[in-house]
């Protein structure tokens, strides 16, 4: 309880304490020790599960399945925050940002952090959608930082397609309320828990379900990412502080998908004696599949570099809803796995390209050259870091990926087809791209900058790691999370 | 179903729906801003009234609790903040065309008529004056959701956000006699900051092309040749 309370809260204080910091250099320090904090308390949390099972309580709870993304949620804060730390007082110094704008930015990051773990201990639907439009609202003046007509028609776009969106999952929500009215002893008090309306979920409306389930899918969709309501994410991702790409590739994108999975387990349990018990599933698969082909294309020829990763992120977003669709222990296993590993893969992969953007003084992919030279640090971070994202063994993206395929394999075989050519049309145009930044000849005049790659040596590692040998405490909580979502052991 | 043989507070649920509905319309044809910010206070007021007289009809008291918030936020608060914002920026006499007003409301029939194909399965449960408010709101939020397409002006796409929230407001309230409150607050609180977020984006967007329309925004979908001057790279 103390653990929740510490991992949850402290980016809210931390949030109102660094609104109210005048000093930019303590901020930035500041906010560095809150994730740490909050990261502690993630990962007591995550002891306190493992050995007692899920923490419930009034309006929160927490399972195999979130506790595992609230430590994720807690690391990748806590390293993009070792990253923002120097990179944001360079921005300043620039003039880029203002003093003002810097402590939005440390405001907001903190309070952008606390919506995310709010959404994944909540265990009512309806502050659940409180906060993953709360992470817009906290967002979306982050995009606009730099005030460039190009942010702010991002922000602009971020923010009317995502509250779209998110309206859709509102009514999907409601919708739900509906059916719990009719199925709950008193739907007042818990008509919208997710464990209440999960333990007498076989006795709601079906039919009513069903329509729940595509507002919500819309809804949170939009959030992963999903085509064809994607389009604010490029934009987003591209014109904002490169923190802020990190974390809305590694954390939003996957608390949104954590969403959208927590209404798949309520509408297949309702639908299961149905006429359409696949109904989620299916809806699910199209939606991923669509995404990844999408996005696999349009990888091809990006001109901007932030561009280019974020269309790798709606990929691998496609490729994971793919996954929870196909449901069954394995693809399960794989999606969450893939979660996992592509976060960790790709926020310390926007680290590295705000260093290489850095050295280059731009965003463009024609003008970034000779990284290698230059800084080898950064020029192999990017290699490797790309080497990872486009699935090369050993690093954990490829065993991820590989179990997905062979799921596929199994359970659609005719699907394998359309994954693989995604998979090697998007590894020819991340390749294609990324070659000639990291080795060809350096412009003159450029040099080397200050970059703590620490993070990013840190979470390839790890996802290294995850490739060459799955830790047997990680692949026995993850299968926890897997059990609770297919109601099957894998291991 | 016979609209004359349902309860009284039923069939006035159902006329104070259908005049919601009708605002919906009205906000997407009009063209003068001062009068689409009229118009969507009235949708709130009328969103509140329903809201009043289900808490009425049912006894829970936390409906007028609701209506309430309502009545503050969106008939005087947010429509306030919109006619100031339009002040300042000086927008009062700019009208803003529709370019196929026919299509537009064709589509807006239907939209309508697609709301209530949806709202079916509910009638399973409920033969009375629920399955038409639901279909309604429905038709509502996705009424707001056509006016931010087809409107280029900034002010209106907020309008329309804001009649969206307005049509879930009244599904939460028709179908299950309101969210839970804390829910509701939440709800209510993600309006307002969002509210405040969009004056700031006024003054933004404002600034930078020295317009509100939208369509001057499309830097980013065209390829740009000078990438250099945007961005994150200095």
């Amino acid at each position: 309880m103390i653990a929740l309370l510490l991992t949850v809260f402290t980016p809210l204080a931390g949030m109102l304490l660094l609104g109210a910091l005048r000093s930019a250099r303590v901020a930035g320090w500041l906010n560095l020790a809150l994730c740490a904090l909050s990261l502690a308390g993630a990962l007591w949390l995550a002891a306190d599960v493992l050995a007692h099972g899920a923490v419930a309580g009034a309006s929160f709870r927490v399972d195999a399945l979130s506790v595992y993304l609230v430590v994720l949620t807690a690391l990748v804060g806590l390293t993009t925050a070792i990253f923002s730390r120097p990179y944001m007082r360079y921005v300043h110094e620039e003039r880029r940002v203002t003093r003002g704008g810097l402590r939005l930015y440390h405001s907001m990051y903190q309070g952008f952090l606390f919506t995310m773990l709010l959404a994944l201990t909540t265990d009512n639907l309806g502050i659940l959608w409180v906060a993953v439009e709360g992470a817009t609202l906290a967002t979306v003046l982050l995009v606009s930082l730099y005030r460039t007509p190009a942010a702010i028609e991002a922000a602009w776009k971020y923010f009317i397609l995502c509250g779209v969106g998110i309206a859709q999952a509102l009514f999907g929500t409601v919708t739900l309320y509906f059916a719990a009215q009719h199925a709950l002893a008193d739907p007042a008090a818990n008509g919208l828990s997710w464990s209440a309306l999960y333990a007498v979920a076989p006795q709601l409306e079906p039919r009513v379900m069903s329509v729940a389930f595509v507002f919500l899918l819309v809804g949170y969709g939009t959030k992963v990412g999903l085509v064809p309501l994607h389009s604010w994410l490029p934009d987003a991702h591209s014109e904002g502080p490169t923190p802020m790409s990190a974390v809305l590739s590694g954390l939003l994108l996957n608390v949104a998908l954590y969403a959208v999975v927590r209404m798949k387990m309520l509408t297949d349990a309702a639908l299961a004696g149905s006429a359409t018990p696949d109904l989620a599933g299916h809806l699910l698969m199209g939606f991923g599949l669509v995404s990844f082909l999408v996005a696999a294309i349009s990888l091809q020829r990006r001109r901007d570099i932030k561009r280019l990763f974020s269309y790798s992120s709606i990929e691998h977003m496609g490729l994971m809803t793919f996954g929870f669709g196909v449901g069954g222990p394995l693809a399960t296993f794989a999606a969450l796995l893939h979660m996992l590993v592509h976060a960790l893969t790709k926020s310390a992969i926007f680290i590295t390209v705000g260093h290489a953007t850095h050295i280059s003084r731009t965003q463009r992919i024609d003008r970034i050259r000779g990284l290698i030279r230059t800084q080898p640090a950064v020029g192999w971070g990017l290699l490797i870091g790309v080497a990872a994202i486009a699935g090369f063994p050993p690093f954990g993206i490829f065993t991820s990926e590989f179990l997905l395929l062979s799921a596929t394999m199994h359970a659609w075989p005719w699907l394998t087809i359309p994954l693989m050519i995604g998979l090697v049309v998007a590894f020819a145009g991340l390749f294609r791209s990324v070659q000639p930044m990291v080795f060809g000849a350096a412009p003159p005049g450029q040099y080397p900058v200050r970059a703590n790659m620490l993070p990013v040596i840190m979470q390839l590692a790890l996802v290294l790691l995850l490739g060459i040998a799955l830790p047997g405490l990680l692949a026995h909580w993850l299968d926890q999370a897997t059990q609770l979502i297919t109601g099957r052991h894998l291991l | 179903m016979n609209p004359a043989a349902l309860p009284l507070l039923d069939q006035a649920l159902l006329v104070l729906a259908a005049m919601a509905l009708f605002t919906a319309f009205a906000l997407l044809a009009q063209t003068r801003l001062t009068a689409a910010i009229h118009t969507f206070a009235w949708q709130g007021a009328l969103v509140a009234a329903v809201a009043a007289l289900t808490g009425r009809a049912s006894g829970d008291a936390h409906l007028y609790v609701s209506a309430l918030i309502t009545l503050a936020l969106k008939v005087a608060l947010i429509p306030w903040m919109l006619h100031r914002l339009v002040r300042r920026l000086a927008l009062e006499r700019q009208a803003d065309p529709l370019e196929h007003p026919a299509l537009t409301l064709l589509a807006g029939a239907g939209i309508v008529v697609f709301s209530d194909w949806v709202a079916e399965p509910v009638a399973h449960f409920d033969a009375s004056a629920t399955r038409n408010v639901i279909a309604i709101s429905l038709a509502i939020v996705l009424l707001g959701m056509l006016m931010m397409v087809v409107r280029r002006q900034a002010v209106a796409q907020v309008l329309g956000f804001m009649a969206m929230e307005n049509g879930l407001f009244l599904a939460a309230v028709a179908s299950t006699h309101g969210m839970p409150l804390v829910v509701e607050l939440g709800v209510a609180f993600d309006v307002l900051v969002a509210m405040v977020l969009f004056g700031v984006f006024f003054l933004q967007i404002k600034n930078s092309i020295d317009s509100l329309d939208i369509d001057r925004l499309s830097q980013l979908a065209e390829p740009v040749e000078d990438d250099d001057v945007r961005g994150d790279a200095p």
